[in-house]
Protein backbone atom coordinates (compact mmCIF):
# COMPACT_ATOMS: atom_id res chain seq x y z
CA UNK A 1 0.00 0.00 0.00
CA UNK A 2 2.92 2.16 0.91
CA UNK A 3 4.07 0.99 -2.59
CA UNK A 4 1.04 2.99 -4.33
CA UNK A 5 1.03 6.32 -1.91
CA UNK A 6 4.38 6.89 -2.56
CA UNK A 7 3.91 6.54 -6.28
CA UNK A 8 1.89 9.78 -6.19
CA UNK A 9 4.96 11.44 -4.53
CA UNK A 10 6.80 10.62 -7.67
CA UNK A 11 4.07 11.82 -9.50
CA UNK A 12 4.18 15.09 -8.45
CA UNK A 13 8.09 15.41 -9.02
CA UNK A 14 7.89 14.02 -12.31
CA UNK A 15 4.65 16.43 -13.61
CA UNK A 16 4.00 18.58 -11.11
CA UNK A 17 0.38 16.69 -10.55
CA UNK A 18 0.44 17.17 -6.59
CA UNK A 19 -2.22 14.90 -5.14
CA UNK A 20 -0.96 15.53 -1.10
CA UNK A 21 -3.85 13.36 0.19
CA UNK A 22 -2.66 9.70 -1.39
CA UNK A 23 1.10 10.39 -0.34
CA UNK A 24 1.09 12.67 2.70
CA UNK A 25 -0.04 11.04 6.17
CA UNK A 26 -1.29 13.62 7.75
CA UNK A 27 -3.37 15.28 4.50
CA UNK A 28 -4.77 11.39 3.55
CA UNK A 29 -6.11 11.14 7.28
CA UNK A 30 -7.71 14.44 7.32
CA UNK A 31 -9.70 13.72 3.88
CA UNK A 32 -10.66 10.58 4.75
CA UNK A 33 -12.13 12.60 7.96
CA UNK A 34 -13.70 15.31 5.55
CA UNK A 35 -15.13 12.21 3.56
CA UNK A 36 -16.86 10.36 6.57
CA UNK A 37 -18.25 14.13 7.82
CA UNK A 38 -19.46 14.82 5.18
CA UNK A 39 -21.46 11.08 4.51
CA UNK A 40 -22.61 11.83 8.27
CA UNK A 41 -23.73 15.24 7.95
CA UNK A 42 -25.60 14.33 4.59
CA UNK A 43 -27.25 11.36 6.70
CA UNK A 44 -28.18 13.03 9.48
CA UNK A 45 -29.46 16.18 7.64
CA UNK A 46 -31.28 13.41 5.23
CA UNK A 47 -33.00 11.59 8.06
CA UNK A 48 -34.14 14.42 9.86
CA UNK A 49 -35.26 16.54 6.76
CA UNK A 50 -37.72 13.63 5.38
CA UNK A 51 -39.24 13.17 9.43
CA UNK A 52 -40.06 16.81 9.40
CA UNK A 53 -41.27 16.93 5.77
CA UNK A 54 -43.18 14.22 6.92
CA UNK A 55 -44.68 15.53 10.41
CA UNK A 56 -45.34 19.12 8.47
CA UNK A 57 -47.28 17.53 5.69
CA UNK A 58 -49.58 15.71 8.72
CA UNK A 59 -49.39 19.49 10.51
CA UNK A 60 -50.34 21.39 7.47
CA UNK A 61 -53.88 19.11 7.40
CA UNK A 62 -54.55 19.78 10.75
CA UNK A 63 -58.08 21.41 11.83
CA UNK A 64 -56.75 23.79 13.94
CA UNK A 65 -55.64 27.14 12.12
CA UNK A 66 -53.11 28.23 14.58
CA UNK A 67 -50.62 24.72 13.60
CA UNK A 68 -51.52 25.04 10.17
CA UNK A 69 -50.48 28.70 10.35
CA UNK A 70 -47.36 27.89 12.16
CA UNK A 71 -45.97 25.32 9.66
CA UNK A 72 -46.42 27.90 6.76
CA UNK A 73 -44.97 30.39 8.49
CA UNK A 74 -41.90 27.94 9.15
CA UNK A 75 -42.23 26.84 5.25
CA UNK A 76 -41.99 30.56 4.72
CA UNK A 77 -39.08 31.33 6.67
CA UNK A 78 -36.83 28.88 5.66
CA UNK A 79 -38.02 28.46 2.19
CA UNK A 80 -37.31 31.99 1.40
CA UNK A 81 -33.64 33.04 3.28
CA UNK A 82 -30.24 31.22 1.54
CA UNK A 83 -28.99 28.63 3.54
CA UNK A 84 -25.69 29.99 4.00
CA UNK A 85 -26.98 33.10 5.96
CA UNK A 86 -29.27 30.45 7.94
CA UNK A 87 -26.00 29.00 8.91
CA UNK A 88 -24.29 32.22 9.98
CA UNK A 89 -27.67 33.21 11.52
CA UNK A 90 -27.96 29.84 13.92
CA UNK A 91 -24.10 29.70 14.41
CA UNK A 92 -23.47 33.33 15.20
CA UNK A 93 -26.47 34.91 16.14
CA UNK A 94 -28.31 31.97 18.10
CA UNK A 95 -25.35 30.23 19.02
CA UNK A 96 -23.94 33.05 21.27
CA UNK A 97 -26.82 33.35 23.26
CA UNK A 98 -27.25 29.91 24.40
CA UNK A 99 -26.23 28.91 28.00
CA UNK A 100 -22.76 27.68 27.96
CA UNK A 101 -21.20 24.39 29.69
CA UNK A 102 -17.39 23.99 31.21
CA UNK A 103 -15.35 22.49 28.78
CA UNK A 104 -13.18 19.62 29.17
CA UNK A 105 -10.50 22.01 28.23
CA UNK A 106 -11.47 24.61 31.16
CA UNK A 107 -13.15 27.16 29.07
CA UNK A 108 -16.66 27.95 28.85
CA UNK A 109 -18.29 26.81 24.83
CA UNK A 110 -22.12 26.79 24.03
CA UNK A 111 -24.02 24.22 24.25
CA UNK A 112 -24.20 23.49 20.50
CA UNK A 113 -21.00 23.28 18.27
CA UNK A 114 -20.53 23.66 14.52
CA UNK A 115 -21.65 19.98 13.13
CA UNK A 116 -24.94 20.60 15.61
CA UNK A 117 -25.60 24.04 14.15
CA UNK A 118 -25.29 22.48 10.67
CA UNK A 119 -27.57 20.03 11.04
CA UNK A 120 -29.84 21.25 12.59
CA UNK A 121 -30.10 24.32 9.82
CA UNK A 122 -29.59 22.23 7.48
CA UNK A 123 -32.38 19.70 8.28
CA UNK A 124 -34.91 22.67 8.84
CA UNK A 125 -33.74 24.02 5.55
CA UNK A 126 -34.51 20.86 3.31
CA UNK A 127 -37.71 19.71 5.48
CA UNK A 128 -39.60 22.84 4.52
CA UNK A 129 -38.93 21.64 1.19
CA UNK A 130 -40.04 18.36 1.77
CA UNK A 131 -43.16 19.51 3.52
CA UNK A 132 -44.30 20.80 0.31
CA UNK A 133 -43.35 17.86 -1.71
CA UNK A 134 -45.19 15.63 0.55
CA UNK A 135 -48.21 17.87 0.55
CA UNK A 136 -47.90 17.77 -3.32
CA UNK A 137 -48.29 14.11 -2.85
CA UNK A 138 -50.86 14.21 -0.71
CA UNK A 139 -53.09 15.91 -3.18
CA UNK A 140 -52.88 13.72 -5.62
CA UNK A 141 -54.21 10.74 -3.92
CA UNK A 142 -57.88 10.58 -4.97
CA UNK A 143 -60.72 12.12 -2.41
CA UNK A 144 -62.74 8.77 -2.62
CA UNK A 145 -59.73 6.79 -1.06
CA UNK A 146 -60.18 9.34 1.86
CA UNK A 147 -63.62 9.05 2.09
CA UNK A 148 -63.42 5.03 1.54
CA UNK A 149 -61.40 5.40 4.92
CA UNK A 150 -63.05 7.08 6.62
CA UNK A 151 -66.33 5.36 6.17
CA UNK A 152 -64.56 1.98 7.58
CA UNK A 153 -64.23 4.11 10.50
CA UNK A 154 -60.55 5.20 10.72
CA UNK A 155 -59.15 7.83 12.30
CA UNK A 156 -57.38 11.10 10.80
CA UNK A 157 -53.58 9.64 11.95
CA UNK A 158 -54.30 5.79 10.94
CA UNK A 159 -55.98 7.22 7.23
CA UNK A 160 -52.58 9.38 7.06
CA UNK A 161 -50.10 6.64 8.33
CA UNK A 162 -51.69 3.67 6.42
CA UNK A 163 -53.75 5.53 3.26
CA UNK A 164 -52.57 8.76 2.03
CA UNK A 165 -48.85 8.82 3.33
CA UNK A 166 -48.04 5.15 1.40
CA UNK A 167 -49.43 6.38 -1.75
CA UNK A 168 -48.43 10.21 -1.55
CA UNK A 169 -44.87 8.74 -1.11
CA UNK A 170 -45.32 6.87 -4.27
CA UNK A 171 -46.05 9.77 -6.22
CA UNK A 172 -43.72 12.46 -4.96
CA UNK A 173 -40.59 10.05 -4.82
CA UNK A 174 -38.94 11.98 -7.98
CA UNK A 175 -39.53 14.99 -6.35
CA UNK A 176 -38.20 13.82 -2.69
CA UNK A 177 -35.13 12.51 -5.04
CA UNK A 178 -34.38 16.02 -6.45
CA UNK A 179 -34.44 17.61 -2.98
CA UNK A 180 -32.35 15.06 -1.23
CA UNK A 181 -29.99 15.75 -3.78
CA UNK A 182 -29.79 19.22 -3.56
CA UNK A 183 -29.44 18.56 0.37
CA UNK A 184 -26.30 16.71 0.06
CA UNK A 185 -24.51 19.24 -2.29
CA UNK A 186 -25.76 22.04 0.22
CA UNK A 187 -23.92 20.32 3.06
CA UNK A 188 -20.71 21.96 1.66
CA UNK A 189 -21.76 25.22 2.95
CA UNK A 190 -20.75 24.12 6.59
CA UNK A 191 -17.69 24.84 5.13
CA UNK A 192 -18.52 28.74 6.14
CA UNK A 193 -19.13 27.48 10.16
CA UNK A 194 -15.98 25.06 10.03
CA UNK A 195 -17.66 21.91 9.86
CA UNK A 196 -14.73 20.04 8.53
CA UNK A 197 -16.46 18.21 6.08
CA UNK A 198 -14.72 17.50 2.89
CA UNK A 199 -14.81 20.98 0.66
CA UNK A 200 -13.47 22.31 4.43
CA UNK A 201 -10.64 19.89 4.77
CA UNK A 202 -9.83 20.22 0.58
CA UNK A 203 -9.29 23.76 1.32
CA UNK A 204 -7.03 23.65 3.94
CA UNK A 205 -4.75 21.39 1.32
CA UNK A 206 -5.07 23.20 -1.14
CA UNK A 207 -3.92 26.41 1.21
CA UNK A 208 -1.20 24.22 2.41
CA UNK A 209 0.17 23.05 -0.84
CA UNK A 210 -1.16 25.36 -3.08
CA UNK A 211 -2.78 22.72 -5.97
CA UNK A 212 -5.85 24.29 -6.03
CA UNK A 213 -6.70 22.49 -9.41
CA UNK A 214 -5.82 18.79 -8.66
CA UNK A 215 -8.50 19.28 -5.52
CA UNK A 216 -11.26 21.17 -7.61
CA UNK A 217 -10.86 18.06 -9.82
CA UNK A 218 -11.02 15.32 -6.89
CA UNK A 219 -13.60 17.11 -4.90
CA UNK A 220 -15.70 17.43 -8.49
CA UNK A 221 -15.50 13.77 -8.69
CA UNK A 222 -16.39 12.79 -5.64
CA UNK A 223 -19.39 14.41 -5.05
CA UNK A 224 -20.43 13.17 -8.38
CA UNK A 225 -19.60 9.88 -7.42
CA UNK A 226 -21.17 10.05 -3.84
CA UNK A 227 -24.42 11.82 -5.20
CA UNK A 228 -24.63 8.99 -7.56
CA UNK A 229 -24.59 6.52 -4.86
CA UNK A 230 -28.02 8.21 -3.41
CA UNK A 231 -29.08 8.76 -6.61
CA UNK A 232 -28.85 5.02 -8.20
CA UNK A 233 -30.11 4.07 -4.18
CA UNK A 234 -33.21 6.22 -4.46
CA UNK A 235 -34.37 4.66 -7.86
CA UNK A 236 -33.72 1.29 -6.37
CA UNK A 237 -36.01 2.19 -3.79
CA UNK A 238 -38.49 3.66 -5.81
CA UNK A 239 -38.77 0.43 -8.13
CA UNK A 240 -39.28 -1.45 -5.00
CA UNK A 241 -42.21 0.37 -3.61
CA UNK A 242 -43.77 0.13 -7.41
CA UNK A 243 -47.54 -0.38 -6.98
CA UNK A 244 -48.39 -2.14 -10.35
CA UNK A 245 -51.36 -0.27 -12.11
CA UNK A 246 -50.57 2.50 -9.33
CA UNK A 247 -48.93 6.14 -10.51
CA UNK B 1 -33.17 43.44 -42.52
CA UNK B 2 -29.19 44.06 -43.07
CA UNK B 3 -27.23 40.86 -43.48
CA UNK B 4 -23.55 40.26 -42.62
CA UNK B 5 -21.56 38.04 -44.78
CA UNK B 6 -19.67 35.14 -42.70
CA UNK B 7 -16.82 36.12 -44.57
CA UNK B 8 -16.44 39.05 -43.11
CA UNK B 9 -17.67 38.04 -39.63
CA UNK B 10 -14.91 35.28 -39.77
CA UNK B 11 -12.32 37.77 -40.47
CA UNK B 12 -13.58 40.18 -37.57
CA UNK B 13 -13.30 37.41 -34.83
CA UNK B 14 -9.80 36.12 -36.80
CA UNK B 15 -8.20 39.94 -36.30
CA UNK B 16 -9.79 39.92 -32.84
CA UNK B 17 -8.04 36.47 -31.56
CA UNK B 18 -4.80 37.67 -33.06
CA UNK B 19 -4.57 40.78 -31.19
CA UNK B 20 -5.21 38.93 -27.88
CA UNK B 21 -2.50 36.79 -28.71
CA UNK B 22 -0.29 39.41 -29.44
CA UNK B 23 -1.25 41.05 -26.59
CA UNK B 24 -0.56 38.34 -24.19
CA UNK B 25 2.95 37.04 -26.29
CA UNK B 26 4.99 40.73 -26.27
CA UNK B 27 3.57 42.98 -23.25
CA UNK B 28 5.51 42.58 -19.80
CA UNK B 29 2.94 43.67 -16.50
CA UNK B 30 4.82 46.82 -16.23
CA UNK B 31 3.61 48.01 -19.68
CA UNK B 32 0.54 47.15 -19.29
CA UNK B 33 0.39 48.88 -15.93
CA UNK B 34 1.59 52.16 -17.30
CA UNK B 35 -0.66 51.90 -20.54
CA UNK B 36 -3.74 51.22 -18.17
CA UNK B 37 -2.32 53.98 -16.33
CA UNK B 38 -3.87 51.59 -12.68
CA UNK B 39 -1.74 49.14 -10.51
CA UNK B 40 -3.61 46.52 -8.72
CA UNK B 41 -2.70 45.63 -5.31
CA UNK B 42 -3.84 42.97 -3.34
CA UNK B 43 -3.68 43.56 0.21
CA UNK B 44 -5.35 42.73 3.29
CA UNK B 45 -8.45 44.25 4.93
CA UNK B 46 -9.17 42.46 7.87
CA UNK B 47 -5.46 42.38 9.20
CA UNK B 48 -4.83 45.45 11.57
CA UNK B 49 -2.65 47.51 11.17
CA UNK B 50 -1.10 45.83 8.18
CA UNK B 51 -4.15 46.27 6.20
CA UNK B 52 -7.65 46.96 7.30
CA UNK B 53 -11.16 49.29 6.27
CA UNK B 54 -11.56 52.66 8.14
CA UNK B 55 -15.01 53.37 9.09
CA UNK B 56 -15.32 54.97 5.68
CA UNK B 57 -15.06 51.65 3.76
CA UNK B 58 -11.11 52.53 2.51
CA UNK B 59 -8.56 49.67 2.70
CA UNK B 60 -5.63 51.58 5.36
CA UNK B 61 -2.47 50.66 6.92
CA UNK B 62 1.24 50.12 6.42
CA UNK B 63 0.82 47.49 3.64
CA UNK B 64 -1.48 50.02 1.51
CA UNK B 65 0.81 52.40 2.30
CA UNK B 66 3.98 50.63 0.78
CA UNK B 67 1.46 50.30 -2.08
CA UNK B 68 0.90 53.65 -2.84
CA UNK B 69 4.80 54.36 -2.84
CA UNK B 70 4.63 52.01 -5.84
CA UNK B 71 1.90 53.72 -7.68
CA UNK B 72 3.86 56.77 -7.00
CA UNK B 73 7.07 55.34 -8.21
CA UNK B 74 5.05 54.05 -11.59
CA UNK B 75 3.27 57.05 -11.71
CA UNK B 76 -0.41 55.30 -12.21
CA UNK B 77 -2.82 55.68 -10.02
CA UNK B 78 -3.65 52.93 -7.20
CA UNK B 79 -6.30 50.25 -6.69
CA UNK B 80 -6.64 48.21 -3.65
CA UNK B 81 -8.09 44.72 -3.65
CA UNK B 82 -8.65 43.21 -0.60
CA UNK B 83 -7.33 39.67 -0.84
CA UNK B 84 -7.20 36.70 1.94
CA UNK B 85 -4.83 33.69 2.35
CA UNK B 86 -7.13 31.56 0.81
CA UNK B 87 -7.14 33.00 -2.08
CA UNK B 88 -4.00 35.67 -2.61
CA UNK B 89 -2.39 33.65 -4.92
CA UNK B 90 -5.04 32.35 -7.25
CA UNK B 91 -5.93 36.53 -7.83
CA UNK B 92 -2.29 37.17 -8.42
CA UNK B 93 -1.65 34.05 -10.95
CA UNK B 94 -5.27 34.84 -12.54
CA UNK B 95 -3.82 38.35 -13.50
CA UNK B 96 -6.74 39.67 -11.19
CA UNK B 97 -4.17 41.70 -9.36
CA UNK B 98 -0.77 43.14 -10.23
CA UNK B 99 1.15 43.33 -6.99
CA UNK B 100 0.64 41.50 -3.64
CA UNK B 101 1.76 42.83 -0.17
CA UNK B 102 -0.54 40.79 1.81
CA UNK B 103 1.17 39.58 4.94
CA UNK B 104 2.50 36.51 3.37
CA UNK B 105 5.21 34.19 5.00
CA UNK B 106 7.94 33.46 2.32
CA UNK B 107 7.41 29.94 1.68
CA UNK B 108 9.50 27.32 -0.50
CA UNK B 109 6.12 26.00 -2.15
CA UNK B 110 4.76 29.21 -2.54
CA UNK B 111 7.97 30.39 -4.41
CA UNK B 112 6.52 27.64 -7.03
CA UNK B 113 3.63 29.15 -7.96
CA UNK B 114 4.08 33.21 -7.68
CA UNK B 115 7.21 35.27 -8.03
CA UNK B 116 8.16 36.04 -4.63
CA UNK B 117 10.50 39.14 -4.58
CA UNK B 118 14.04 39.53 -2.51
CA UNK B 119 14.28 40.97 0.19
CA UNK B 120 11.91 40.34 2.06
CA UNK B 121 10.25 43.66 3.18
CA UNK B 122 8.84 42.15 7.03
CA UNK B 123 8.61 39.33 9.35
CA UNK B 124 6.05 38.28 11.84
CA UNK B 125 5.72 34.30 14.14
CA UNK B 126 2.81 32.76 15.17
CA UNK B 127 1.27 32.86 18.41
CA UNK B 128 -1.82 32.35 20.15
CA UNK B 129 -4.74 34.83 21.39
CA UNK B 130 -6.24 33.52 24.48
CA UNK B 131 -8.98 34.17 27.61
CA UNK B 132 -6.50 35.35 30.41
CA UNK B 133 -8.36 32.98 32.48
CA UNK B 134 -7.62 29.74 30.54
CA UNK B 135 -3.86 30.28 31.74
CA UNK B 136 -2.02 28.76 28.93
CA UNK B 137 1.92 28.66 29.21
CA UNK B 138 3.00 26.80 26.74
CA UNK B 139 2.44 25.33 23.03
CA UNK B 140 1.48 21.82 24.14
CA UNK B 141 -1.28 23.30 26.20
CA UNK B 142 -3.21 23.54 23.02
CA UNK B 143 -3.50 19.62 22.94
CA UNK B 144 -6.74 18.15 22.52
CA UNK B 145 -8.51 21.60 22.49
CA UNK B 146 -10.37 23.75 19.98
CA UNK B 147 -8.39 26.65 18.47
CA UNK B 148 -9.52 28.82 15.56
CA UNK B 149 -7.97 29.62 12.92
CA UNK B 150 -7.91 31.17 9.55
CA UNK B 151 -8.02 29.01 6.46
CA UNK B 152 -5.43 29.49 4.56
CA UNK B 153 -2.74 30.00 6.95
CA UNK B 154 0.52 27.97 6.85
CA UNK B 155 0.67 27.06 10.64
CA UNK B 156 -2.52 25.34 10.81
CA UNK B 157 -0.92 22.18 9.83
CA UNK B 158 2.36 22.28 12.15
CA UNK B 159 -0.28 23.67 15.30
CA UNK B 160 -2.40 20.34 14.64
CA UNK B 161 0.46 18.20 13.85
CA UNK B 162 2.62 19.48 16.30
CA UNK B 163 0.63 20.37 19.36
CA UNK B 164 -2.29 18.46 18.87
CA UNK B 165 -4.78 21.17 18.72
CA UNK B 166 -8.22 20.66 16.72
CA UNK B 167 -8.13 23.43 14.33
CA UNK B 168 -11.38 25.02 13.67
CA UNK B 169 -10.70 27.51 10.55
CA UNK B 170 -12.49 29.92 9.34
CA UNK B 171 -12.77 32.13 5.92
CA UNK B 172 -12.16 35.71 7.75
CA UNK B 173 -10.57 36.79 11.18
CA UNK B 174 -14.10 38.50 11.82
CA UNK B 175 -15.16 35.05 12.35
CA UNK B 176 -13.01 34.01 14.10
CA UNK B 177 -12.78 36.41 16.60
CA UNK B 178 -16.22 35.77 17.39
CA UNK B 179 -15.97 32.16 17.61
CA UNK B 180 -13.59 32.41 20.11
CA UNK B 181 -15.15 35.21 21.97
CA UNK B 182 -18.29 32.66 21.75
CA UNK B 183 -16.03 30.44 23.36
CA UNK B 184 -16.28 27.82 20.54
CA UNK B 185 -13.00 27.35 20.55
CA UNK B 186 -10.13 27.76 23.40
CA UNK B 187 -7.67 30.23 21.86
CA UNK B 188 -7.27 31.91 18.01
CA UNK B 189 -3.36 30.77 16.14
CA UNK B 190 -2.63 33.67 14.03
CA UNK B 191 0.36 36.23 13.62
CA UNK B 192 1.70 37.99 16.53
CA UNK B 193 1.99 41.36 15.06
CA UNK B 194 -1.71 41.05 14.89
CA UNK B 195 -2.30 39.99 17.77
CA UNK B 196 -0.32 42.22 19.62
CA UNK B 197 -2.66 45.12 18.00
CA UNK B 198 -6.05 43.23 18.95
CA UNK B 199 -4.73 42.86 22.79
CA UNK B 200 -5.01 46.32 22.63
CA UNK B 201 -8.23 46.92 21.61
CA UNK B 202 -11.56 47.52 23.70
CA UNK B 203 -13.23 44.22 24.14
CA UNK B 204 -10.40 42.34 24.47
CA UNK B 205 -9.29 43.02 27.97
CA UNK B 206 -9.43 39.66 29.14
CA UNK B 207 -7.16 38.37 26.64
CA UNK B 208 -3.90 37.96 26.62
CA UNK B 209 -0.97 36.59 23.62
CA UNK B 210 0.50 34.06 26.32
CA UNK B 211 2.91 31.80 24.49
CA UNK B 212 6.33 32.24 23.17
CA UNK B 213 6.10 33.27 19.90
CA UNK B 214 7.50 30.64 17.33
CA UNK B 215 8.43 30.31 13.34
CA UNK B 216 9.57 33.76 13.40
CA UNK B 217 9.56 33.95 9.43
CA UNK B 218 9.71 36.62 6.67
CA UNK B 219 6.55 38.03 4.73
CA UNK B 220 7.54 38.19 0.98
CA UNK B 221 5.40 40.41 -1.89
CA UNK B 222 4.76 39.01 -4.92
CA UNK B 223 4.61 39.16 -8.44
CA UNK B 224 3.25 36.95 -11.30
CA UNK B 225 6.00 34.35 -12.32
CA UNK B 226 7.49 35.13 -15.48
CA UNK B 227 7.62 38.94 -14.38
CA UNK B 228 11.21 39.57 -13.74
CA UNK B 229 11.17 43.15 -15.05
CA UNK B 230 8.43 44.21 -12.72
CA UNK B 231 10.43 41.78 -9.61
CA UNK B 232 13.47 43.87 -10.18
CA UNK B 233 11.73 46.85 -9.67
CA UNK B 234 10.03 45.88 -6.14
CA UNK B 235 13.73 44.05 -5.21
CA UNK B 236 14.78 47.61 -5.67
CA UNK B 237 12.14 49.40 -3.72
CA UNK B 238 12.12 47.38 -0.94
CA UNK B 239 15.93 47.41 -0.23
CA UNK B 240 14.79 51.64 -0.62
CA UNK B 241 12.45 50.94 2.18
CA UNK B 242 14.77 49.13 4.45
CA UNK B 243 17.77 51.93 3.52
CA UNK B 244 15.21 55.00 4.39
CA UNK B 245 13.78 53.35 6.85
CA UNK B 246 10.14 53.70 5.77
CA UNK B 247 9.03 50.37 7.22
CA UNK B 248 10.14 51.55 10.66
CA UNK B 249 8.52 54.89 9.95
CA UNK B 250 5.46 53.23 9.19
CA UNK B 251 5.38 50.94 11.78
CA UNK B 252 5.74 54.28 14.45
CA UNK B 253 3.20 55.63 12.27
CA UNK B 254 0.47 52.71 12.88
CA UNK B 255 1.22 52.24 16.29
CA UNK B 256 3.17 49.29 16.29
CA UNK B 257 6.50 48.66 18.15
CA UNK B 258 10.10 48.65 16.03
CA UNK B 259 10.59 45.05 15.01
CA UNK B 260 13.76 43.27 15.12
CA UNK B 261 13.45 42.48 11.78
CA UNK B 262 12.93 45.24 10.63
CA UNK B 263 15.65 47.23 12.48
CA UNK B 264 18.12 44.44 11.18
CA UNK B 265 16.98 45.25 7.77
CA UNK B 266 17.57 48.98 7.90
CA UNK B 267 20.92 48.10 9.82
CA UNK B 268 22.12 46.47 6.78
CA UNK B 269 21.42 48.47 3.90
CA UNK B 270 21.31 52.44 5.10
Amino acid sequence: MDAFFEWFRVLYDETGINLPFLYDDYDRNRMVDGFLMTVKLSLVCLFFSVVIGVVGAWLQGSTLKWTRRFVNGYIQLFRNTPPLVQLYFFYFAIGSQLPKVATDWGGQAPVLGSFAWAAISLSFFAGAFNVEIFRSGLEAVPKATVEAAEALGFSRLRIYTDVTLPLAFRVCLPALNNNLVNLVKTTTLAYAIAVPEMLYEANQIWSDNVNVTEMMVFLLIVYFLLVGVLVWSMNRWERALRIPGYG
Amino acid sequence: MMTIPSKQIAAVVAAGVLAIAAQGAGADALDDIREAGVLKVGVKADYKPYGFLDPSGEIIGIEPDLARDVADELGVELELIPVVSSNRMQFLEQGKIDLMIATMTDKPDRRKVVNIVEPNYYSSGTNVLARKSLGLTSWEDLSGKPVCGIQGAFYNKPTAEKYGADIIAFKGTAEAYAALQGGNCAAFVYDDSAIVAKVAEPGFEDYEMPLPTIDDAPWGLAVALGEDGFAQLMSDMTVGWHESGRILELETEWGVANTPFAQAMHDEYK
